[in-house]
């Protein structure tokens, strides 16, 4: 297997963006991470997408994208793993490159979701569940989260006021970030008074609807070098995990066993543990899932999470900073998108070009992208060599 | 869209509570499947699921997706049944201070949605209160 780095990362400003289509979104970012790699062509590309036929109508995803970006006819696959469809494609164009079958690969990611209203939107996301047994009940995503919040706070004794805590602290982070869809602060009160989506979970512990793509570029290690202007940027490690993806399945509903068993692989194929990561941009779809997803990346013991939060402990500046980017909260979560806008954060911590939101010394980061309530899972570790 | 054979063919399931227990090993399943992931059997008998239970945990849905614009706010909650038999229902018939985790339940036959204008009428199970 070759060692893989990332030269090139690309995006956009994400938001309700009416005038913007499935394919300018994704060219757009596509364009931006080839640019900032220096290259002009492309042996493969990857795209994650979780559903672009409910929210826009339109399937065989790969060919159209790679036809728009002008580089048919380069092979192209879309793949989808939910709301971790972005962290596959990452992880398809790694083990491209790695095996040595392809030198130079794009990976995107994009979700096109404001073309159909509210409602359509909650039931497309909704397919990411059982349909025939979790769906069917009427059960919707916040409403999982929050069994899963509440049976956190029964089991361990999270508290509302954690809950908000990471909205607060992902706002202040994302408050800086000029691709965030929505860069302004809230306060503890705003959160805990919000509009009640499904009790205990509100309006501003839910990540939001968001249009938006972003895209990375992959090459050979040794090949990185030759052409890095800045740090070279490895993949240290890549790690990919199922489970069921039926809540109930689940003998521990508070515990994300797939999260864990991806970062396990990853921190492997690193030889690194979670006290050597400098920092993680973690799937926070809703407020729960960021505590119960830094315990199951080891960062803190089971049913420590929510405490952690409330000490600033993943705060920027704290023991380990979580979400430097805003996370899916601030930044905005076009699903099939954001494993890669991960990615993208992480780079530009590497490179340290990430502004007021910087965090010192950034050598090694971590990524987590996961699909619905952790059915399926991505753990990324990319480090500067 | 549910098409009458989609809705048809988990009727079993939704009206009867039938679930396949394992004839090598003894591990229940529901809904049934055709391999047993404790032991790789394949052979299979025909159970009924237990119809009491506890609330492992539960919520209260106000933002539904479209096919239950008209529901909202409904409770739903995981049903533990007991042999590590565990389901998602709605929670219906009952004072809000009633639902609690732990507290005991009981499945019923209920209408859950209608697709559509003149779609499928959908029936399953609903947990209540076992008073
Ligand atoms: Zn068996």
């Amino acid at each position: 297997m070759r060692d893989v780095a990332v030269i090139g990362v690309g995006i956009q400003t994400w938001g309700e963006l009416w005038e913007k289509s499935l394919r300018d979104l994704f060219v757009e970012s596509a364009l931006n991470a080839m640019k900032d790699a220096g290259v002009d062509r492309i042996d493969s590309m990857y795209v994650g997408c979780m559903s672009s036929g409910l929210f826009t109508g339109q399937e065989h995803l790969a060919s159209l994208l790679a036809d728009y970006l002008g580089v048919n006819p380069a092979p192209a696959a879309r793949v989808e793993s939910a709301c971790c469809s972005g962290g596959l494609a990452f992880r398809m164009g790694f083990m491209d490159v790695a095996s040595g079958m392809s030198d130079i690969v794009l990976v995107g990611g994009v979700e096109k979701m404001t073309d159909v209203d509210g409602a359509a939107a909650t039931y497309a996301l909704a397919t990411a569940s059982d349909q025939e047994y979790e769906a069917y009940n009427g059960i919707t995503f916040p409403g999982l989260y929050a069994l899963i919040a509440r049976a956190h706070m029964q089991k361990y004794g999270t508290t509302r006021e954690q809950m908000a805590q990471v909205a607060v602290k992902n706002h202040e982070n994302g408050s800086t970030n000029p691709h965030a869809q929505y860069p302004f602060k809230v306060t503890l009160e705003q959160v805990l008074n919000a509009t009640m989506v499904a009790d205990p979970i509100r309006l501003l512990d839910c990540s939001p609807i968001t249009d938006g793509a972003a895209a990375a570029v992959l090459v050979p290690l040794e090949m990185a070098k030759k052409m890095s202007k800045g740090p070279v940027i490895k993949v240290a490690g890549s790690g990919h995990a199922t489970d069921t993806i039926a809540l109930h399945s689940r003998k521990d509903i508070t515990f994300i066993n797939s999260t864990a068993v991806a970062a396990e692989k990853a921190y492997k194929m690193a030889g690194v543990g979670p006290k050597d990561i400098d920092f993680a941009e973690v799937h926070d779809c809703f407020t729960i899932a960021e505590i119960c997803v830094t315990e199951a990346l080891g960062f803190f013991e089971k049913g420590r999470g929510g405490k952690a939060v409330e000490a600033g402990k993943t705060a920027i500046g704290g023991e380990i900073p979580v979400n430097p980017s805003g996370g899916l909260k601030a930044k905005g979560h076009p699903v099939g998108a954001t494993g890669v806008a991960q990615i993208h954060e992480v780079v530009n911590q590497l490179r340290g070009a990430c502004g007021k939101r910087q965090i010192k010394n950034a050598k090694r980061g971590l990524a987590q992208n996961m699909g619905g309530t952790g059915g399926s899972s991505l753990v990324h570790i990319l480090e500067v060599v | 869209m549910l098409t009458p054979p989609k809705y048809w063919r988990e009727i079993p399931q939704r009206y009867r509570l039938e679930a396949a227990k394992c004839a090598q090993c003894g591990k229940v399943f529901f809904p049934p499947r055709l391999i047993c992931d404790a032991c790789k059997g394949e052979e299979f008998e025909t159970v009924v699921l237990p119809r009491e239970g506890k609330i492992v945990s539960f919520t209260e849905v106000h933002t539904p997706a479209s096919n239950f614009s008209d529901e909202a706010p409904f409770a739903v909650g995981i049903i533990d049944l007991g042999n590590e038999l565990t389901i998602l229902a709605q929670i219906v018939d009952c004072d809000p201070g009633e639902v609690k985790i732990g507290a005991p339940m009981r499945l019923e036959f209920r209408k859950l949605q209608k697709d559509g204008e003149s779609g499928v009428l959908c029936y399953g199970y609903k947990a209540v209160p076992a008073r």
